[in-house]
């Protein structure tokens, strides 16, 4: 049996998104913003709402998203991107509007949008992508950096006596009555890919019934701010985030 | 019995050779090339074609999109 009789157009099961733009991804090898993207654009993809999402980018690594995804985005200034999706969803209510941000984006300069937009219950999606680092900038520490974690600025390892202690925005959020859903997942494996994408096509069901604020955030590797290679970041990350950063739902809507 | 034959295509010139899917492919079918592409990355290709499985595991993990997955059931 020869591949070409394999390969043929009707035995095609797994592509690439047809919302992402012929682009090559501006990633490091191996980053998982590059997954991320794919399963936003997947559920929007599979929900048919291409021409009704509205996507928020935010500032970091993932400033030029709108340079991959063949949707309408809005680019926020830094930490902003809550506040403009909720312009945007209060001015055009049927739209699916969702932000994607980082952890110095999200839970750093724009720790205030975000927990008034979560508070407030405002009817949005916002994807939260956490390597516990500032990536873009060359890997110094974030709120998000867990103790002992070596960064630029912390070459020694985070001291949480001198530094503080690393911040579980997800856990903070998940507080807030005006969140509906609130879960952590990952993107390393494919277990964990196909849970976060059930996790994401939940948040975007909740916003298309009207549910109010869903938060996914998704721990990620930075392997170039971390020093490793692509495969041994995932590895570092299943045994030092994880403990700290625990996967799985931490609020679930209670009603059937 | 019937068997599941898979394969998988990789878009060579945009593959990054992170090798995420060296690692999730349950069948050890993928590996990195020892040639390297447009931009120098070794890209990833098929080392052991016949045991591919099509289970698209390597596609779901690949950060960049360049694996399409091709599965069929062949008689045996």
């Amino acid at each position: 049996m020869d591949i070409k009789d394999i390969i043929k157009p009707e035995n095609l099961v797994y592509s690439k998104s047809k919302l992402f733009t012929d682009k090559a991804l501006s990633y490091c090898p191996g980053c998982g913003h590059g997954t991320a993207h794919k399963l936003v654009l997947q559920t929007i993809e599979e929900m048919g709402i291409e021409s009704e999402t509205i996507g928020v980018a935010p500032v970091g690594c993932s400033v030029l998203a709108y340079e991959f995804m063949d949707i309408d985005i809005q680019q926020a200034s830094h930490g902003r991107a809550p506040a403009v999706a909720t312009a945007i969803k209060r001015l055009m209510p049927e739209k699916f509007v969702f932000t994607y941000q980082g952890d110095g984006d999200l839970a750093a300069i724009g720790t205030a949008e975000t927990i008034h937009a979560c508070n407030r219950g405002e009817n949005i999606v916002i994807i939260f992508i956490n390597n516990g680092i500032y990536g873009m900038t060359g890997g110094q520490m974030a709120p998000t950096t867990i103790a002992k974690m070596k960064t630029s600025t912390s070459p020694y390892g985070r001291d949480t006596a001198i530094m503080g202690n690393p911040l579980k925005i997800t856990e903070l959020v998940a507080q807030l009555p005006g969140v509906y859903y609130c879960t952590r997942q990952a993107v390393h494996t494919a277990a964990a890919v196909r849970k976060a994408k059930k996790a994401i096509r939940q948040a975007f069901e909740n916003q298309k019934l009207k549910k109010g604020l869903s938060f996914v955030e998704i721990v990620s590797n930075c392997n170039s701010g971390w020093k490793m290679t692509p495969v041994d970041s995932n590895i570092w990350m299943e045994n030092n985030m994880f403990p700290f950063y625990p996967l799985g739902d931490i609020k679930v809507p209670t009603e059937k | 019995m019937a068997k599941i034959k898979g394969a998988i295509v990789v878009e060579i010139e945009k593959c990054k050779g992170c090798g995420v899917c060296e690692v999730a492919c349950p069948t050890q079918v993928i590996k990195l090339h020892t040639d390297v592409n447009g931009k120098g990355y070794h890209f990833a290709y098929m080392e052991n074609p016949d045991a591919c499985i099509g289970c698209a595991n390597c596609a779901m993990v690949c950060p960049d999109s360049v694996i399409s997955v091709y599965k069929m059931k062949v008689e045996a």
